[in-house]
């Protein structure tokens, strides 16, 4: 039942993750290994969109730093509303991609949370900046910001948006791109790319995001040992470490955790009796907040399209470059609304979901599977019930909180009423 | 003994209170701006509700609050949230499948609700005070009339005026263009509610019968001639509007809505 007061509403209980002193270990080595190569020149600097070729990069011996990650600290942190109007005043609008915006605009400013949690001096200088346009086209614009502030090279790969059935040609075109970025990437290292070593970070990033999809499937239990908002926090090595050995020895850590926790029957939520399902970008400046705000209503976020979208399937280390392509194509926030549609209702089987909320993100439109009518054809043709709240990825200016507790509260008020309590679709 | 259920609504703008009986009859109400002082606004509601009813001395069988400020009513069993109630108050008054649409001061919500009340599915508006009772508030304003007044000039007006609704600021200027350019103030004041109701249209489908609720169409009645003509529909207001959402509240508390409350909250 729904408590009252907010003296009642500390009581509830989102179970912690033990594995969370070793994630915090893993990624403090990480950023301590681009810091000491950044400030000792030990290694060349690659900065890579988060779902950039990041396994050639590994390959040719690079550091490899991901600026949407820092986007996602600044937003974190709640200083992206600091940041963005430094952005804006510069010529970026508002109205574009809130990390983009939080990222330079801490770069004017020349601040950065790195400084306090892992001691750089700076965000890390790049040797070059390599993006993918597969999730969006601002990266390639927030790259060539940073390519002309530190006049260093900017490459990309420009891949077809919003694919069908996935085709030889869509294939073939990124297979062609990255053949060509290989040449300018050795020139930079002076090295030339060993393909044994391709094959190997294609295979610890496969295995990385295998451990990965199937960390997130241990959600399909009931309870749910994991949640959305636990996969915010642990992505973190699927994210800004795929090829490392690092990444793939901590998630069998904490899939260990979490087998124990399916064996015990323990939630990540106390006392679960309904299951949601997110949809779109997470808002980072109130992960807590709205962590604390489910489980009050003792509602599981078991599953989401953002955590599952780094669990690459398609990577094979016997065919790395056209599994790469093949991987970064296939994305879902790639494809078109039919196939995204198709795959919500897929989710919600998969997990036994009882709704949906989509997340309407002012400034991520690409994530924001709102504007073409699919939360209506959801409800209307497919009988999901879902809720669409409005907000932002980094700009909590962006967020009103009375109406989005009064809008997940009436959510849930509704499944109620609907005798869903406890039931699948 | 007769027993009472109490239903309190702290909205953004006012607080409204009603206390009713075993046959959700309101035999007692209240309503006075909210301020800055919600559980004093709660209280002071609640009191003035049970000294209208005659019930100083009794205290109901279950409050229920509902509003914006439901989380900050210490003296209640349980919350709901305004959707669920303003459902239910109009159900109360039209017992079928409906479109509830309520206008508050700072927000609107369009509710489908089946036969017996229950949500089955809403809608809040965009984050813009454009289409609520803050934006008429403010129009008021740069009209230089009293709020309490373009309800009577929008019934007198003859042209029909299109105002933008996108953004309060911006109609807030486009007015000001509209009064340089010799608009009459009436034309202007109807233009303002038809702004109201296209915002409105947007926010889903409009289904089985349409309650328009909330303080805006109690206090502005000819909204419902606006939307009506703006939209082609018929509309329904029922005579408590401004209370709807207390209702909803106080029939929870009543717990009319049965098969959905098993058995009664009370505060831990």
């Amino acid at each position: 039942m729904i408590p009252v007061t907010a003296a009642v509403a500390q009581r509830h209980l989102v179970r912690p993750l033990k594995s969370v002193e070793l994630f915090k270990q893993v990624i403090t080595r990480n950023y301590h290994s681009i810091r000491d190569a950044a400030e000792g020149g030990r290694a060349r600097i690659a900065w890579c969109s988060s779902l950039g070729p990041a396994e050639l990069l590994r390959a040719l011996g690079f550091r490899v730093y991901f600026p949407e990650n820092h986007g996602a600290i600044l937003g974190s942190f709640r200083a992206s509303e600091e940041f963005i109007p430094v952005a804006t005043a510069h010529g970026f609008s508002p109205d574009i991609c809130s990390y983009l915006t939080s990222d330079i605009g801490a770069f004017l400013r020349k601040e950065t949370p790195l400084r306090t949690l892992y001691g750089f001096r700076g965000v890390p200088k790049p040797d070059v900046l390599v993006y993918n346009t597969n999730q969006c086209r601002e990266v390639a614009e927030w790259f060539s910001f940073f390519g002309r502030e530190f006049k260093v090279p900017v490459l990309g790969i420009n891949t077809p948006h919003h694919v069908p059935e996935i085709t030889v040609a869509h294939i073939s075109s990124v297979v062609d791109q990255i053949n060509a970025l290989i040449p300018q990437l050795e020139k930079i290292v002076g090295t030339r790319l060993d393909m044994n070593e391709l094959k190997k970070a294609v295979k610890l990033s496969h295995d990385a995001c295998m451990e990965w999809k199937g960390i997130l499937g241990t959600a399909a239990h009931k309870p749910s040992p994991f949640n959305f908002f636990d996969g915010l926090i642990h992505m973190g090595p699927v994210v800004i470490m795929r090829g490392m050995q690092d990444a793939v020895d901590y998630y069998k850590v904490l899939r260990k955790e979490l087998d124990e926790r399916v064996r015990d029957g323990i939630g990540a939520v106390e006392d679960e009796k309904f299951r949601l399902y997110w949809d779109g970008m997470p808002m980072w400046g109130r992960i807590r907040a709205h962590s604390n705000l489910f489980a009050r209503f003792k509602a599981g976020v078991v599953a989401s399209t953002y955590c599952n979208t780094w669990a690459l399937d398609k990577l094979d280390e016997n065919d790395p470059i056209r599994s790469m392509a093949e991987a970064y194509t296939s994305l879902f926030i790639n494809r078109t609304e039919g196939i995204k549609e198709q795959y919500l209702i897929d989710m919600a089987k998969e997990f036994s979901i009882d709704g949906i909320i989509f997340h309407d993100s002012k400034t991520c439109p690409y994530n924001s599977n709102t504007r073409f009518g699919m939360p209506m054809r959801l409800e209307k043709w497919f009988h999901v019930p879902n809720l669409v709240v409005q907000g932002d990825v980094c700009n909590m200016r962006l967020v009103s909180d009375p109406q989005f507790e009064t809008g997940i509260e009436a959510f849930i008020e509704r499944l109620m009423l609907k005798g869903v309590e406890g039931g699948a679709l | 003994m007769s027993k009472y259920y109490a239903g309190v609504d702290v909205g953004s703008w006012n607080t409204k209170a009603v206390i009713v009986d075993k046959n959700l009859n309101i035999v007692g109400k209240s309503v006075l701006r909210t301020g800055a002082d919600i559980p004093g606004a709660a209280k002071k509601s609640f009191d003035e509700a049970l000294k209208a009813a005659k019930l100083r001395k009794n205290r109901p069988e279950c409050i229920v609050a509902t509003g914006f400020g439901r989380a900050k009513v210490a003296f209640v069993d349980t919350t709901r949230t305004e959707i669920t109630c303003h459902g239910l108050g109009a159900n109360s008054f039209y017992p079928a499948s409906l479109t509830v649409i309520d206008i508050g001061g700072q927000d609107t919500k369009m509710i489908h609700v089946d036969d017996a009340g229950r949500n089955l599915h809403f809608a809040l508006n965009r984050k813009c005070a454009a289409g609520t009772g803050a934006f008429l508030e403010e129009m008021a304003l740069r009209l230089d009339v009293k709020l309490d007044e373009l309800d009577g000039l929008a019934s007198k007006a003859r042209k029909r005026l299109k105002l933008g609704s996108f953004c309060t600021v911006f109609t807030g200027t486009e007015i000001l263009k509209l009064v340089q350019d010799g608009e009459k103030v009436e034309d202007i004041a109807r233009g303002l509610y038809a702004s109201i109701v296209m915002r409105v249209s947007e926010m889903g489908h409009l289904e089985g019968s349409i309650v328009i609720t909330g303080g805006v169409i109690a206090h502005n009645p000819v909204l419902k001639e606006v939307f009506e003509e703006e939209l082609k529909v018929m509309c329904l207001v029922p005579p408590e509007a401004e209370f709807m959402g207390a209702l909803g509240a106080a029939r929870v508390a009543l717990g009319l809505d049965k098969g959905v409350e098993k058995k009664k909250e009370k505060k831990k």
